[in-house]
């Protein structure tokens, strides 16, 4: 099961302990936490201390330099009037938006594809597989500098059709889209999860509504995509949450600045240069928590949407 | 044995992997039936190639350009290669204030104290809840699955501030602690899902004959789930490899660099000329993952298969 699924099955079940919950309770705890002590501290000092740290931080103007001072709300109104701020929402938006949901129909399609018994499926896996590996790494961010750019591969492989293709990451129009497609080309691991939902699906189902005379789209529609939709709606939650936090790409393909003209100033890529590019870190925390604010709600709104669309099977 | 019990969504898809699961074999039906399957096959067959194709096009023009003459690169779609063009390897290499292998030798100490520390700390924790029951168990394993989808960028301020006041800037430190106290709670998960599927029985055995839990722990789960040690050896030596923003944040001496942020200084410091040298580079930092990528697949799909990691 995975870790969501394992969430919402804790906050659904309630009731006694069982038996055996019962019997063993507090009879390992001087084991468990030694076993647990790594964990315990890094829980402290490096996640739940550093987030209430920056909560109250959020609430201050401090510069690393001088010891925190007090201002209130004074950030979060910060925040209302900083336009540049409301850009990169929108910039943020837009990526998530579009690249999720675009990615996860390539991944869809091609595992449905993948999936019908195909000779040489460990080999299509692979290349299919290998670009979602890389896909993070400054190297691929580097290569697709090139091949966007003006001069670049893709403008080159038009010039042969006799198109004369714009400065893809030099446009403010077109900059965007061309890191939402590196975010697309990341499909494998998706797809990956895809197929291992796929072959979970029961065969004798399929074999029932061929007897009943369905057609391929039909099963698709009245089989597939109902009984995969626990797997869609993990992937939903996992992508949404990661694209929200991209970073590398646009920092690397605009160099650094979120250009041309902010058009790919991810809230990542602003609340970067504001905490480590001005040591702004009051308004920087007061940003990072927006943004958990942010991927909280979309999480939660998954969630809730969830119950009209996703179909468990138990 | 235990792979198959402990790993079930990853078992039934390395049972079905090459694609002969059962109700995919078509039915011994009529000729013309015959025929348009192999039609159909033939279709997919040709899309899968066309997508793939497409995908891996860039990297292997990457990997042609990078042997080529610069001014090439600029006027040159095609992977057909005239000469062999090493400079641009001996260029790059040598291109930046140290040696390219310096910022590569500094990614691998990164890299094997991340591997190490997640190794040790997740799967003590990982022992600690799938086996042992201890009072708060239940909201800390709530605790452990939702830091998974807390964002880096909430904590990254404060962590830096207490790294920098440590005076650990400019050292791997802050970039490997971390893991040395199983921050990475999504392999904690992988390994409790791991360890979950492993019998009872085996423990119940070592524990009659007077073991206890440490004694339990090394001897009869840690080696038994080595394939999850694997997955998360894996896992972390591509996350590490890659990761940028810890190094920017971290390492901003150039003796430090590891291969990311040496990387970015470089395409921050070139001319329009040397994407050559450039690309060289990109593709020498590429290669220890794609050669993991190679060796560890098996353990990688099955990672992703069960527990959904990114």
């Amino acid at each position: 099961m995975s870790a969501i699924g394992e969430l919402s099955t804790m906050t659904r079940r309630k009731g006694p302990l069982s038996k055996e919950e019962k019997k063993a309770n507090g009879r390992d705890n001087k084991a468990a936490y030694v076993f647990l002590l790594p964990w315990l501290i890094g829980l402290v000092a490096i996640t739940v201390g550093p987030m209430l740290m920056s909560l109250y931080l959020s609430f201050t103007d401090y510069n690393l330099l001088q010891p925190p001072e007090w201002v209130g709300l004074d950030n979060f109104v910060r925040m209302f009037g900083d336009a540049r701020l409301h850009n990169s929402l929108r910039v943020t938006f837009t990526y998530v938006l579009v690249g999720v949901p675009l990615q996860l129909g390539v991944a869809l399609l091609i595992a449905l594809v993948l999936d019908k018994g195909l000779r040489g499926l460990p080999f299509y896996r692979s290349i299919f597989y290998l670009p979602s590996l890389l896909g993070g790494s400054v190297a691929v961010a580097i290569l697709w500098k090139q091949i966007f750019g003006t001069t670049g591969l893709v403008n080159q492989v038009l010039a042969m059709v006799g198109i004369e293709g714009p400065g893809w990451i030099s446009d403010p129009n077109t900059a965007l889209g061309s890191i939402i497609l590196l975010h697309v080309w990341t499909f494998g691991s998706p797809m990956i999860i895809f197929l291992a939902g796929l072959r979970q699906i029961p065969v004798m189902y399929y074999e029932a509504a061929k007897v009943d005379g369905a057609t391929t789209l039909q099963q698709f529609w009245r089989i597939t995509l109902p009984m995969l939709s626990p797997i869609i709606f993990f992937n939903l939650v996992l992508q949404i949450i990661g694209s929200f936090q991209s970073f590398t790409q646009a920092f690397i393909v605009s160099g650094g600045n979120g250009g041309p003209s902010d058009s790919t100033m991810f809230f990542t890529l602003y609340l970067y240069q504001k905490g480590f590019g001005q040591f702004d870190m009051g308004y920087a925390s007061a940003m990072a928590w927006f943004l958990l604010v942010i991927i909280g709600v979309f999480t939660a709104i998954n969630f809730i949407a969830s119950k009209y669309w996703v179909f468990y099977d138990d | 044995m235990t792979k198959l019990q402990t790993l079930p969504a990853a078992s039934g898809s390395s049972s079905a992997k090459d694609g002969k699961s059962p109700r995919r074999r078509e039915s011994p039906g009529s000729l013309a039936f015959s025929r348009s399957a192999r039609i159909k096959g033939l279709v997919k067959h040709a899309i899968l190639i066309i997508v793939g194709g497409v995908m891996i096009y860039p990297l292997l023009w990457m990997v042609v350009s990078s042997l080529r003459p610069n001014d090439l690169i600029f006027r040159e779609p095609g992977l057909w290669l005239e000469s062999l063009e090493m400079s641009n390897y001996t260029d790059g290499w040598s291109a930046l204030t140290h040696p390219f292998g310096h910022y590569m030798i500094n990614s691998a100490i990164v890299v094997l104290g991340s591997i190490l520390g997640n190794l040790v700390s997740c799967s003590m924790a990982a022992y600690a809840f799938a086996r042992l029951q201890f009072s708060g168990k239940k909201i800390f394993f709530g605790i452990m699955l939702l830091t998974i989808m807390l964002p880096f960028h909430v904590v990254i301020v404060p962590q830096y501030i207490l790294f920098s006041q440590i005076g650990w800037v400019n050292t791997f430190w802050p970039l490997i602690v971390p893991k040395l106290l199983a921050t990475d709670a999504f392999f904690v998960f992988l390994m409790v899902q791991f360890i979950r599927g492993i019998p009872k029985d085996l423990d119940e055995a070592a524990r009659i004959d007077g073991a206890g839990h440490p004694r339990i722990f090394l001897r009869v789960i840690l080696p038994l789930m080595v394939p999850a040690l694997a997955t998360t050896t894996i896992f972390t030596f591509i996350w590490t490899w890659n990761d940028f923003f810890g190094a920017l944040i971290y390492l901003t001496d150039p003796d430090m660099f590891t291969v990311p942020v040496a990387l970015r200084a470089f395409v921050d410091s070139q001319s329009a000329t040397s994407w050559g040298s450039l690309f060289a580079m990109s593709i020498v930092s590429l290669l220890p993952v794609f050669l993991v990528f190679l060796f560890g697949q098996r353990f990688l799909i099955k990672g992703i298969a069960t527990t959904g990691i990114k």
